[in-house]
């Protein structure tokens, strides 16, 4: 029998809109607030109703929360799924399943333990309404799960009346299905089980968030005026969390009206487009996408680009290429957005880590895409995008200023002798700009993704292209001291490890594991792109780095190469690419097999 | 090279009310082929805006890709303008409208543009009613790309390559009346009489104001269902054996009467025929224009005036109830709801 405290990790195996979200959502929700550290994950097809669905959630009293492999409890109900259920199953692992029907004896392991409840007789015993019945068998194994796990039952209380807040009328039934399950194990299983469940104070002050809606938060506060979007798995929801905070915050008082506008626009091409719109006419304005998306707006980002027109977009990634596994995680955009569109262009990309950071950088890019006059690519993934995860509460500094970039006002245009769009003047590579309507007979210019001269005026004139191009690599350049620094842990280390994104959690458990086998390694977060010099530092000052990313093609890696001349023999890939999130064991493994073959001593001698 | 218009002030200009001679409100010297019919359409923007005493900084003009798509350069030079990308002015300016409705948008577009590449763009433009004037100058070619059929070629038509074009025609009229455009207007370039009015009555619109103005490629003219429009091409075109040739020719004007039929010349000698509505033609019926564009088709003529027109159009602000203020005049008081309010939401999380 497996015993653990607070460290193991239960599925649920679900059928596709069966409402066992909601349920299993409170199953953690729960252990959250016993301040147990616990991470949910979706897995989920690309499917309405009727197909398989797990709910990974692994607890960590040490505040692991990337996924882990092995699963310690497995909650099966679902018949279709059942048999690659109890296979996945760690041996002295449990098994809980509806006793409704007996046990296929297919479905026997030896070396597992069998919880049978008779669910769905319990259910259709309780309640009448179809679709009740169907629900509530959900509450009924989470109510079970308390018992057997020792899941505080005054917690789940607590949550169902804050979730049915104004709709107290559902409360009783739900708590009547839960201590259905309660007693069900009270009476014929010797609770709590081995493993379980025990209440600590590691979760007080964080939040339990998805990156998505903290995306969506972030827009909302950085003053987002105009979202444009086209649906698209697993970005959707960034757009849905604006639009419901924007209904509840930037309705004006008096008239009812908004202070927003968000279209949903025929595809990709358009939402962008209508950004671009937008922000060329002064107003802040986002979209979000994910891979397909982001590809059917090469063209514009080119534009955007050339004609240096604020954007901002975050493209929550899923696996490509082409529509891939539009329900699964990955990392492969990185070189897509890098160099978005063709001719020679760089794009901005910012790699948020937590639901803070999708809260901050999203914040951040629209001060970014103003000031550098260019498109930002918040680049985030299914699983922090669709995920809860614990994070830091969001804060917003009160004297934060929106940084609106160099732009010209009446009264500034009045100053000057002759306006130039796209003039150096304080030689930075970013030049002034208007907005439409600003002066009477000063500041109007004509804007193309054709060639221009310093005053927009069109040529074809080879010096005035290659003047300009060269000025956007300086404004590049001016790029790299403002973008966010990487996050850096040095000691004397001669090896390293390289990560962005969700592979942090991941990231963080590997060096604690590597730690115990002597392996100490120096690590660096990367937070965005153009790489600024601590990058550069950090690589030249290591012998061997190892780079880690959820992606095939091994896209960061390429893209440090291409950008730094970097000795390519110097960075390992580990990488991840079957559509789950990275685990800590996968990083540890394969680092450890190559420093065992290297030749590389793990520290300096001083 | 650069092209900018030297500016000549003429001592007798007449002032419109704002003050300004109608020069203020032209453009950089124009590019395209002398006889262009897009010029002739740039001409009466101009007029139009300045009858109109439009403050040229209150307008701001977009673009596709095209010939037709680069005349904004050409008119209007104290407006803000946005020359896009291929096929996608309708979502720029939506955009543009969204930040700001306090301006008046003057979107350009070809028929390869709006009815090819651009189709989807246009299409939802209209449907969402965004507050904007929408110039289809519309040659029935591609003319940046010299010459091929574009989809408002006639079926039955010769291409420039001298194939037969089987395919049925887009009505870009008949399409925006479908889709419910509040505004829809047909003209030629060369009719200033006609398209000054209807470019001024467009501007005061208040949703989206369709104009889709035929207008003829002096180069590769081909859009008009006339056998004689390839074989006149061929025979400059081979005979200087360079493609690059382009005859000098005047802009093609007409003026007629309401109610009547006008055949006109084009460069090639190829006739179109033009149907004038009416002088008692009422715009406020949606199904009799459809009808007449079809019925004007059957005979071989193209129906020109304002086909429609719905005053009580409710735009795209008005449907997703924005605030009175611009959008891009808010400021963070407005938009930013504070540290405690977030304190509030994070609780939502705990
Ligand atoms: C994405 C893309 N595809 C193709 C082109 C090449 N192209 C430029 S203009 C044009 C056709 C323009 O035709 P139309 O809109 O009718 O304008 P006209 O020149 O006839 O006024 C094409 C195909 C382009 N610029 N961008
Ligand atoms: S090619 Fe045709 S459409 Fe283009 S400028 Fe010349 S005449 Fe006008
Ligand atoms: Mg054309």
């Amino acid at each position: 029998m497996t015993k653990a405290i607070n460290d193991f990790v239960i599925r649920f195996a679900n059928v596709n809109g069966s409402g066992s979200a909601s349920a299993n959502f409170l199953f953690t929700k729960a252990i959250f607030r016993m301040g147990i550290p616990v991470t949910p994950k979706n897995i989920f097809p690309s499917n309405i109703q009727g197909l398989p669905t797990w709910y990974e959630v692994r607890v960590s009293a040490k505040g692991y929360l990337g996924r882990r492999e092995g699963i310690d409890f497995i909650v099966a109900v679902n018949p279709q799924s059942m048999l690659a259920d109890v296979k996945s199953l760690r041996s002295g692992g449990y098994f809980l399943y509806d006793s409704t029907k007996t046990l296929d004896p297919n479905l026997v392991r030896e070396d597992i333990n069998y919880i049978g409840i008779p669910l769905m007789e319990m259910s259709n015993n309780a309640f009448t309404d179809a679709r009740q019945r169907q629900l509530f068998k959900n509450i009924i194994y989470v109510g079970a799960l308390s018992a057997l796990l020792a899941v505080e039952f005054s917690v789940l209380e607590e949550l169902l009346a804050e979730q049915f807040k104004g709709k107290e009328k559902l409360i009783p039934a739900n708590i009547k299905a839960l201590k259905l399950g309660v007693d069900y194990v009270h009476k014929n299983f010797s609770y709590p089980l081995p493993l379980h469940l025990e209440r600590l104070n590691l979760t007080s002050g964080k939040i339990m968030i998805d990156g998505n809606t903290a995306c969506g938060l972030g827009a909302l506060y950085a003053g987002a005026t105009v979202a444009s979007w086209y649906p698209i798995t697993p970005s959707t929801s960034v757009i849905e969390a604006f639009t419901n905070y924007a209904q509840k915050y930037r309705t004006d008082s008096n008239s009812g009206n908004n202070k927003v506008a968000v279209v949903q626009a025929e595809d990709e091409l358009a939402a962008i487009g209508m950004v671009i719109g937008a922000s060329w006419n002064g107003a802040r304005a986002f979209t979000a996408t994910s891979g397909p998306g982001l590809s059917l707006m090469n063209e514009f980002l080119g534009l955007a680009y050339f004609a240096e027109i604020p954007v901002v977009l975050i493209d929550v990634q899923r696996a490509g290429p082409s529509t891939g596994m539009p329900t699964r995680t990955q990392q492969s955009d990185v070189l897509e957005a890098a160099y978005a569109s063709h001719g020679d262009t760089k794009q901005i990309m910012l790699f948020p880590s937590t639901p803070k950071e999708c809260f901050e950088m999203t914040a951040t890019a629209f001060d970014l895409a103003e000031q550098l006059q260019t498109p930002v690519i918040v680049l985030t993934d299914l699983d922090l995008g669709m995920n809860d995860h614990i994070s830091d509460a969001l804060v917003w500094d009160d004297n934060r200023k929106y940084n609106r970039g160099k732009v010209l006002s009446a009264s500034d245009l009045e100053k000057i002798e002759k306006f130039g769009r796209y003039l150096d003047v304080d030689n930075d590579g970013i030049t002034y700009r208007t907005y439409p309507g600003t002066h009477p007979s000063k500041g109007s210019y004509f804007t193309r993704g054709t060639s221009r001269d310093e005053y927009a005026i069109y040529t074809e004139d080879s010096a005035a292209y290659q003047r300009n191009m060269d000025r956007l690599t300086k404004k590049w350049e001016t790029t790299k001291k403002l973008v966010p620094a990487p996050e850096i842990n040095t000691g004397k280390n001669k090896i390293g490890i390289l990560f962005f994104g969700t592979s942090l959690y991941a990231a963080h458990e590997a060096l604690d594991i590597l730690q115990r086998n002597e392996i100490i390694l120096d690590a660096i977060r990367i937070k965005s792109f153009p790489f600024n010099n601590q990058v550069k530092e950090f690589i030249e000052q290591h012998d061997l780095i190892f780079v880690v990313e959820q992606n095939r093609d091994a896209q960061l890696k390429s893209l440090l190469l291409i950008e730094m001349g970097i000795n390519p023999n110097k960075l390992v890939s580990v990488l991840n690419y079957d559509g789950m999130p990275i685990t800590a064991d996968k990083i540890a493994g394969e680092i450890s097999t190559v420093i065992k073959h290297s030749t590389i001593s793990l520290s300096t001698a001083n | 090279m650069t092209y900018i218009k030297p500016k000549f002030r003429h001592p007798n200009l007449t002032k419109n009310k704002l003050g300004y001679t109608i020069d203020y409100y032209e453009g950089a010297l124009s590019t395209l082929c002398a006889g262009c019919g897009h010029d002739s359409i740039s001409a009466a923007i101009i007029q139009a805006c300045y009858d109109l005493c439009i403050e040229p900084h209150r307008l701001a003009k977009l673009s596709g890709i095209g010939c037709s798509s680069k005349t904004p350069t050409y008119f209007l030079s104290n407006s803000h303008g946005f020359n896009s990308v291929h096929g996608r002015m309708p979502s720029v300016a939506t955009g543009a409208n969204l930040a700001n409705k306090d301006l008046i948008y003057f979107g350009v577009s070809g028929d390869g543009d709006s009815a090819s590449i651009g189709m989807g763009q246009f299409v939802h433009a209209v449907r969402r009613n965004v507050n904007m004037v929408y110039i289809v100058m519309n040659n029935g070619c591609y003319g940046l790309t010299k010459g091929q059929d574009s989809a408002t070629a006639d079926n039955g038509s010769i291409s420039k390559a001298g194939s037969l074009n089987q395919f049925e025609a887009i009505d870009m009229a008949a399409m925006a009346l479908e889709l419910g455009s509040d505004f829809v207007a047909q003209s030629f370039s060369g009719d200033k009489e006609q398209l000054v009015p209807l470019i001024k009555a467009a501007i005061n619109h208040k949703g989206f104001a369709l104009i889709n103005v035929i207008s003829p490629c002096v180069t590769f003219n081909n859009n008009v269902g006339s056998t004689k429009s390839y074989d006149y091409v061929r025979q400059h075109v081979e005979a200087t054996a360079t493609i690059d040739f382009v005859p000098e020719m005047k802009e093609i004007k007409t003026s007629y009467k309401e109610g009547s039929v006008k055949k006109i010349s084009m460069h090639d000698g190829s006739k179109i025929s033009l149907e004038k509505l009416a002088p008692n033609w009422n715009p406020q019926n949606r199904q009799s224009a459809l009808q007449a564009i079809h019925h004007a088709r059957e005979s071989g003529n193209i129906l020109t005036g304002l086909l429609y027109i719905n005053e009580d159009t409710i735009d795209l602000h008005r449907l997703i109830k924005t605030v009175e203020e611009p959008l891009n005049q808010l400021i963070e008081s407005h938009l930013c709801p504070g540290n405690k309010v977030l304190q509030s939401i994070n609780a939502e999380f705990y």
